[in-house]
Formats: C-alpha cells, structure tokens, sequence
C-alpha cells in the first residue's frame, strides 16, 4: 500500500470513528417498478452522504410477496429493508415483525407525510413502514373521443354517466371500446377495482360482526351494473385484463375511459409510448351519490423486519429515500414528471409540481379515500380495496375468481356472488371471525 | 414407384417433424424476437413478426442495470457443482442397484421417484429453517445441496437404466482379475457407462439451470443465479415485455449452446430405452 493509499484510509477510518457511524452494506428487496428503478440508479447519492452501501434484491411482485414473508416469519435476515404495501403493513407491525419508525430525525418532518398514507401505514398509532410512492384510482379518458360523443366529463361523474358515455364512445368495427375496467383474478386485480368500486354503490365486504355480504342488494347491484358495462362497452377477453394489459389496450388509443392507479398517468401522458400521449384527461374515480367514490389508496412502502442487525444504516437509507431532499434530487435528474407521487403534502404545495397535468387529480383521488372508513356503513376492518386481515389475500383470490367467470361469461352475477358468500363465509368461520 | 413413394413419405415426415419442431421452438424464437422490439412495439396488436425497427437498447438497459456476470457465475457454479456432486453419489447407488440388487431395489427405486412428487413449496418452510440454522442462506453452497437433492432421483434412475444395460458378465471378468470394488466402478464401469453419464449430466446441468423455486427462494443478493435475473424485469405497473424478453435471452443463452453442441448426447440420454 502506498502511503498517499494508506493516508486515505487512515483519513477514511478516522472520519467513520468521528461520526459514530459504520459502513456497512444493506440489502433491499423491491419490485420492478420504474420509481424503483429510479431509485437504484440514485444510490450513489446516498452512500456519498452516509457511507453505507446497497444491494438491491429486484423481484417479481407475487415472488417478492412470498420471499419476504417467508423471511419475515423465520426471522430469517436476509433483508435490512422490503418493499411492502398498505395490506402487509398492519398486519406485520401487529405481530411485532417491523421495526417502529417512531424517532426518526426532526429534519424528516414526518407531518409531511399524507394523513392517509400515514394512516394506511400504522398500526395502533404507531407507523411502520415509510411511503415511498403512494397511489389512489382514477378516470383516465380521451379527450377527443368524449368530445365526439358530444359528452363532458365533470370532475367527479356518477357511474350512471360513465355509463352512458362508455356506450356513446363504443365503435367495436374500429376496436374503440368505451371502458377498459380489471377483469383478471387476484386479490391486487379485479378484486381491488371491484371492492373499491362497490364501496361507491354502498355495498361492504363484511358488516360490524365480520358476516359476509356479498348476498346483499348492494353488492349484486355493483356486479350487474360492472358486467352490463363490460358487455356493452369493454373489450374482448376482458376477463384476462389486468393493469398491464389495459394500460397497453389504452395507449394503443382502444379504450374510451380506463379507470385505474393514478400512476398510469405518466404512462398514458408519454408520447414515447403512448399514441394517446395528447388527449387524456382526468377525473375522480365514479360514485353513486352515496358519498363514497371508487377510487383505493396503496402505497409501496419501506419497511425494516425486526430480525435485521442493520437498524441503523437501514433506517439512514429510508430517511433518505423517503425524504424531501430526495424528491428534489429526482427532480433535478429526472424531472418532476419522475418524482415519486403521493406520499408527501409538500410536493403538492411545489409550484414545479402544480404544471405536471396529473398531479392535482391524484391528489384529490388520494384525499379522498378514507382506510379507515372506506364505506358507506361502518366496517370493522381497515382498507379501501382490501380488508387488512390476513385472510384476505386467500380469500379474495378464490372470490376473484369467481367474479372473473363472471366477466367471462360463464356463470351469472347471482351465481357468482352465492359463491362468493359461501367461500368468505367458510373462511371467516374458519380463522374464527 | 417404390423410390418415390418413399422419397415422398420422407418429405412428408420431414416436413411433420419440421412443423413440430418450430412449434416447440416458436415461443424462445418470439421471446427472442421480442427483445429487439421497443416496449410499445413488444405489446402492440396485431405483432408485428419480423418487419419492426429492431433495437439492441433492451440489451443495453438490462446490462447497465444487472450485474449479468455475476448471475451467470452464480448460475455456473449451481448446475455444475450440484450436478457433479449428485454424479458421485450417484454412480456407486445405480453401481449396487443394477448390478447387485437385493429384494428392495424396485421399492427403493419408486420411493426415491416419490420424493418427486411432493410440492416443493409443501418442505419450504424446514428447509428455511435448516438453512437459517446452519447459516447457508444466500449461499452456493447450500443452492448446489439442494440442487443436487432434487435432482438425485433422475441421475439414479437415468444411470440404473444404463447400468443395466451393461452385461454383468464384463464386471465378474475384472473382478476375477482381482480388481477392487473401487477401480471396477473406476475403471471398468465408468469408462463403458461414459456415453450414458454424458447425457446425465446433460439433462442434469440443464434442469438445475432452469430450477427456479429453490433457487428464488433460497437466494438475496450473493447466490442469486439467472432465474432471479429474469424475475427481476417483471413489473406490476409498467411495461416490461421486451427488457424482460431481452433479459430471457442472456438467461437461456448460454444452456441453448450447451445444448446445441451436445444434442447427439441428449437425443441418446432421452431416447434410451425406447430402443430396447
């Protein structure tokens, strides 16, 4: 080692001693998602600042869900940090397998954090998982193909007139079809649009004593009302159409209307990938007067398992990635199309912010959803699209099934929803509800 | 007449096994297909086939953003350590099995086929737990003994089937000439056995390359071969199409030209027995 080599470490190990901190290398499970991805490409920032290094453990969605449970409940340490949702969130900071993120610095100003996002994120007051990107539904629609339908869409329309512009705006001859709506199984599907649809039309999954009621009038009027819609006015093979598959039917410019994540909106509004880029227009996801719209709320979240050695440089990263100095540093590379959306009130107030064609809409949609009390009568769980108990991701995806058949034609929406009832009356009973 | 009529059947039955083929073939030919297409281009409808502006920026965005080498040395070192390893302790099993078999050979033989059947995911669990007590998380070594665990039934069966083929006869001669138990299966077994190891091994570092349960769950950021690369590029909001068929491609890249060059092997490996 030459001595200039040997000075630098020297320096690099009495500056480490100075500021009480280790260098020390965390590993990130996360998903493919370009937020994501932007991230990764900006660690370089992070580690200048705190000296610690990051490996990114990248996965698929559904195998991400499975790796970090199966961690998670062995206590197995091999993450510092996991990218989570609003479903997990409650249910893992209630069986103590998070680390409490109640101290963490002053100058993070976690008030900034939106109260729904916060709220989504906690459990007993305590949050557990910071919001790296927060998201809620709304209506995307071309412009053009409203105006030639001699139709105008208010800010916040009923779905009486979703209705009834989707049947105007159908061309099948040219494949225009007036609404593209979820119709592939899974709880993260159909069943997140579905749930947070019939929450419009005053329907509940369960009431206060945990009985199913997917038997009831409001939840068989949702269902007729989706499948009419889509018969009408939705594309072919409807029933195999998830986020990705609709998002590709719209900026191919063969959906009216898509009700989905305001996070699409920056996709649709590409012009490098969307042939639609210049005629999309936004609004609140639809209600029926009841007072509740069909719009969730979901975030991707950091979180620290309780089994990591790490706490310390992990939590450095996710005030870090979570902060509004990191919003700014994607701003200034990226621009503030780029930036992670919804989970800080401060971006809102950015006047950079306000020029970005989506960002108010997303707002509203995001404030407008209430976790903790998505319905139009009490329920005794918290979510929007979701139930956060741990037996709704089961039993929402044998239910999605049953709903997709549906769509599918292959049985009725009576049929479908008798089932329904019966599989989440099974369930519930069964974990003692 | 006669020569017509079978250069016809030929042509016939060449074009049968041609279409066959192709279909077989056609999904890694779109896959591959796909990876020079942009994203938009990737999901458009109708697909384009051929006539699309091909691209290599998939290829440059997952080489900027993966450690490719890595991946790949991972991947190396899981299909050949675990397949040689199961090599060895196979050979003596399939030795005494073909050659010396007692009452139980057959039910040893179908018990060990029946730890196929078992879902993988029904022992993830223990094996986690075994994995955290022994501290092998996240490493290639504990990849290549599960690997080799796995994939332990074929390599017995496949080297039974061929072992059995040999005439005993050949081994008693050796062993009257005072060869040991050691340099019977050494040199007199293995040498004859080489055509049928070959194709074992084959179909052994293949599968273990393509195994992607295991090696998903059993892996972070250290042992991570080319399975957990290709998870990577999936995404639950945005398209992914074509860098995710960009990053298919490098994946099966390499075993595509193993398998090229060895096909006579494998061919045999798999065809064997039909013949008897």
């Amino acid at each position: 080692m030459s001595l200039r080599n040997a000075l630098r470490a020297a320096t690099a190990v009495v500056t480490l001693t100075a500021t009480g901190a280790i260098a020390e290398t965390i590993t990130i499970a996360t998903v493919n998602n370009g937020d994501m991805i932007r991230m990764q490409g900006l660690t370089d920032d992070f580690t200048a600042k705190t000296g610690h290094e990051v490996e990114w453990v990248t996965l698929e969605e559904n195998v991400l869900r499975q790796r970090v449970t199966t961690d998670i409940t062995t206590n197995g340490g091999q993450f510092d940090i996991m990218t989570i949702g609003m479903y997990e969130t409650p249910i893992w900071g209630a069986n103590g397998w998070l680390v409490p993120l109640d101290d963490l610095s002053d100058n993070y100003d976690v008030d900034d954090i939106l109260p729904a996002m916060a709220g989504g994120l906690s459990y007993d007051g305590t949050l557990y998982a910071a919001p790296f990107y927060g998201e809620s539904s709304m209506i995307m629609y071309r412009t053009d193909l409203m105006e030639q339908a001699g139709m105008e869409m208010p800010e916040a329309p009923t779905w009486e007139f979703i209705g009834e512009a989707a049947r105007a705006m159908t061309d099948r001859d040219n494949e225009i079809y007036g609404i593209c709506l979820r119709g592939k199984a899974g709880w993260g599907e159909n069943m997140a649009f579905l749930t947070a649809m019939s929450n419009a039309f005053g329907a509940r999954f369960v009431d206060e004593n945990w009985v199913p009621q997917y038997d009831s009038p409001e939840w068989n009027e949702t269902l007729t009302f989706y499948l009419d819609l889509m018969n009408d006015a939705g594309p072919p093979g409807a029933s195999n159409n998830g986020f990705n598959e609709n998002l590709s039917l719209f900026q191919q410019g063969k959906c009216g209307m898509w009700i989905d994540a305001t996070v699409a909106a920056s996709f649709v509004t590409n012009p490098d990938d969307s042939t639609v880029a210049d005629s999309v227009g936004f609004a609140l996801a639809p209600n029926t007067g009841l007072g509740k719209n069909s719009n969730w709320l979901w975030a991707w979240a950091l979180a620290i398992p309780a089994g990591t050695e790490k706490q310390d440089a992990a939590k450095a990263f996710i005030e870090w990635a979570t902060s509004k100095d990191y919003i700014e540093l994607v701003a200034e590379n990226e621009g503030w199309a780029n930036v992670p959306p919804g989970a800080r009130q401060s971006l809102y107030e950015n006047d950079n912010y306000k020029d970005v064609p989506f960002a108010q809409m997303t707002l509203e949609s995001i404030l407008s959803a209430d976790p903790n009390n998505p319905t139009v009568e009490p329920v005794p769980y918290i979510g929007v699209q979701f139930a956060a108990i741990p037996e709704w991701a089961g039993l929402a995806g044998q239910v999605g099934q049953e709903m997709s058949a549906a769509l599918a034609g292959q049985q009725t929406a009576e049929e479908a929803l008798e089932k329904a009832q019966a599989i989440a009356t099974e369930e519930l009973e069964a974990a003692g509800y | 007449m006669a020569r017509t009529v079978t250069a016809r059947r030929k042509a016939i039955n060449t074009a049968i096994a041609w279409t066959i083929g192709l279909l077989i073939f056609f999904p890694i030919l779109w896959t591959i297909l796909t990876s020079f297409k942009t994203e938009a281009e990737a999901i458009a409808s109708p697909p384009s086939f051929l006539f699309f502006d091909w691209t290599l920026e998939n290829y440059a965005v997952v080489q900027e953003r993966s450690n490719y080498m890595r991946f790949l040395w991972n991947s190396v070192i899981i299909a050949v350590g675990s397949t040689i390893l199961g090599i060895i302790i196979a050979v003596p099993a399939a030795w005494s099995m073909a050659f010396v078999p007692s009452k139980r050979t057959k039910d040893i033989l179908l018990w060990m086929l029946s730890t196929k059947m078992l879902p993988a995911v029904g022992v993830l669990y223990p094996i986690y737990l075994i994995f955290i007590r022994m501290g092998i998380l996240d490493s290639r070594a504990g990849l290549v003994v599960v690997l080799m665990l796995i994939n332990l039934p074929i390599i017995v069966w496949m080297l039974y089937t061929y072992f059995k083929e040999i005439p005993g006869e050949i081994l008693e001669a050796a062993r009257m000439d005072g060869a040991t138990l050691k340099s019977e299966i050494l040199y007199v077994l293995t040498p004859m056995a080489i055509p049928g190891i070959a194709s074992t091994v084959l179909l052994n570092i293949i599968l273990a390359w393509n195994e992607a349960f295991w090696t998903l769950n059993l892996t972070a950021a250290n042992a991570a071969p080319l399975t957990a690369f290709i998870a990577s590029y999936s995404s639950p909001e945005g398209l992914f199409y074509a860098k995710l068929s960009a990053a298919s491609t490098m994946a099966i890249a390499p075993i595509l030209i193993l398998g090229w060059f060895s096909q006579k092997q494998l061919v045999r490996g798999l065809t064997f027995g039909a013949v008897k």
